[in-house]
């Protein structure tokens, strides 16, 4: 009872504050909020997008040049042909880059075939029209998933190493490790796939799971990258519990789906196919969850943070600054919950494909 | 929906497809199979150290039982051995005594016996002695007495005398 | 007078709202009667809520 009344004050000073800000930011600045506010926007944007090169902040100078920091990543191209060029060439869009004799210019982070002097068309709700050419560049992301991998080869094969030589008792990050590699073992992989068929599935849950977290966290950092808030990189993932399930599914399971046991048989002809739209919608369901969940988390964080110079006053600033903390650490939980609800399902759709049905129980 | 597979990057997909593949396939042999192996060996030879330890306390607990039972059967027969003595001795200072009883009783008896007979000997042969005494006695009356005819005569007068006839 | 598609897409993320807070009631209901069972109460509970959360994610989407 207590709690609540000393709650309410602060409430109230809340939404004060907030409305006088907003009453302060109108009246003074309503120009330069406007602009600030679609520089955020597409600040936002443009985080969320995939880049051809690996830059950790750009700046203007006093000429009006905007200068970025990073380096360049190499741009892979099947256009008739393989072609291979840095994506220094393509000036981050501002030029285009000519490679044997084919234009090319990137534009909201995709690259488009253009002509000499870079003309891109536009259809009347603004998307390019131009020719795409197919495009397997090493981008920030493929870049950030490749140095994630070698992390974790480097990690656990250490780890491993240790084990090998006979060494009992965890030591170094095997000891914050360990405990995690177990509780997927004992508490995601044998209570949903069962002790007969869980090892098989042991490596693609361990991976996924260190993956996805490893990668979230990563997102959380000030390097900027973001790799799981791309349908493209869930939707691999995502195949691949598709995949397993399948191809390792005992008979029972595909019984299950085609000719459902205990159930007359208009029944069975009308479950058939929502069953087995409901295999593809599980590892669909998982997709867009990690996706969607970790978008949501970073256009929510860096909102709030772009608040800050939105406000331009100490209160205003410090206050969205504790919003910012405290949203960073609630992603933080989410980076792992995300991580686990991947493993967690992955495993219950492993489970339901090796699940050995005993019709007497019925 | 339409923004979702506008940003959709083929690229961006084969590369996750090929990478993760790859570093599953590389950890599972260079990571998850050496860990979980470890571990599980671990956790066998913990399980088994218990088991054994089990094995032993209860191994333990059977040789004390047993030391126990032992001990307990050795005192048992310590116990009946000196009863089976006591018993014995019990027995024999019993049998001794019964013994020794009869034979008394025995030796009395052939006494008692021994001395009637020596009693009805010795009465028998008094009663002869004193028929023989009386024998001569009369004997030497009777000569006195019938020294003369006269005292004949009288004794025969006496004995008629007391003899009635009816 | 048209309604906008956000409109429903908010209206279906309340429902889901709803339902998984519900879910995290009962849940909470659950492992205070049986505390010895809350793991598996967990795990049910996180995967009925990912399901919900699911729709809710397809509807923000289809918007």
């Amino acid at each position: 009872m207590r709690r609540k009344i000393s709650l309410k004050p602060i409430t109230l000073l809340l939404f004060l504050s907030t409305s006088f800000f907003f009453g302060q930011e109108e009246a003074e600045h309503v120009e330069v909020k406007t602009d600030k506010k679609t520089e955020i926007k597409e600040y936002i944007q443009h985080h969320l997008q995939d880049s051809y090169d690996f830059s950790l902040f750009s700046y203007e100078t006093e000429s009006g040049e905007t200068k970025h920091i990073g380096f360049p990543l190499p741009v892979i191209l099947w256009d008739n042909g393989l072609k291979v060029f840095s994506s220094s060439k393509l000036h981050h869009g501002e030029s285009v880059a000519e490679v044997d004799g084919s234009f090319y210019k990137s534009y909201h982070s995709k690259i488009y075939k253009t002509d000499a002097s870079g003309t891109i068309n536009y259809d009347e709700e603004h998307h390019a029209t131009n020719e795409k050419p197919l495009d397997f560049s090493i981008t920030k992301n493929v870049f950030t998933i490749f140095a994630i991998g070698l992390l974790m080869f480097f990690m656990f094969s250490r780890m491993a190493g240790k084990y090998r030589k006979g060494n009992t008792v965890p030591n170094g990050a095997g000891r914050f490790l360990e405990p995690i590699i177990l509780y997927i073992r004992d508490d995601i992989a044998i209570p949903n796939i069962g002790k007969k068929h869980y090892k098989r599935y042991m490596s693609f849950l361990l991976t996924v799971f260190f993956f996805i977290w490893i990668i979230n966290l990563l997102g959380l950092t000030p390097l900027g990258v973001n790799v799981t808030n791309n349908i493209a990189v869930t939707l691999a993932l995502a195949l691949l519990t598709y995949l397993i399930t399948t191809f390792t599914a005992n008979k029972s399971y595909w019984g299950h789906i085609f000719w459902m046991p205990g159930v007359p048989w208009p029944m069975k002809i009308i479950l058939a196919p929502i069953e087995l739209l409901g295999t593809l919608i599980k590892p669909f369901s998982l997709l867009i969850r990690l996706y969607a969940n970790i978008t949501a988390g970073h256009i929510v964080l860096m909102s709030i943070i772009g608040l800050m110079f939105i406000f331009k006053n100490w209160l205003g600033s410090s206050l969205s600054f504790g919003l910012a903390f405290a949203l960073s650490l609630l992603e933080l939980l989410v980076a792992a919950l995300q991580a686990y609800i991947f493993t967690m399902l992955s495993a219950l759709y492993f489970g339901s494909a090796v699940e050995e049905h005993n019709h007497a129980d019925h | 929906m339409e923004k979702l597979i506008n940003d959709f990057s083929i690229g961006l997909f084969f590369w996750q497809l090929v990478l993760f593949i790859g570093l599953v396939l590389l950890l599972r042999k260079f990571a998850w199979k050496p860990i979980l192996d470890a571990v599980e060996k671990r956790e066998s030879g913990i399980e088994d150290a218990l088991k054994s330890a089990e094995k032993a306390k209860l191994e333990m607990q059977n040789l004390q039982a047993d030391n126990q039972k032992l001990l307990q059967e050795a005192r048992m027969e310590r116990e009946s051995l000196l009863k089976d003595a006591r018993d014995i001795k019990n027995k024999m200072i019993e049998d001794a005594k019964g013994e020794a009883q009869d034979q008394a009783n025995k030796i009395i008896e052939q006494a008692q016996a021994a001395i009637e007979s020596e009693k009805k000997a010795a009465i028998a042969e008094l009663k002869t002695q004193v028929a023989n005494l009386s024998i001569e006695i009369a004997e030497k009356v009777m000569r006195e007495e019938l020294s003369s005819s006269d005292k004949q005569l009288k004794l025969v007068e006496s004995m008629l005398g007391e003899t009635k006839f009816n | 007078m048209e309604i906008p598609t956000i409109v429903g897409a908010g209206l279906i993320v309340i429902g889901a709202g709803l339902g998984i807070g519900r879910i995290g009631g009962s849940a909470m209901d659950a492992i205070a009667r049986q505390p010895e069972a809350s793991g598996k109460i967990q795990t049910a509970m996180l995967i009925a809520a990912a399901l919900i959360e699911g729709i809710g994610f397809a509807a923000l989407f289809a918007a």
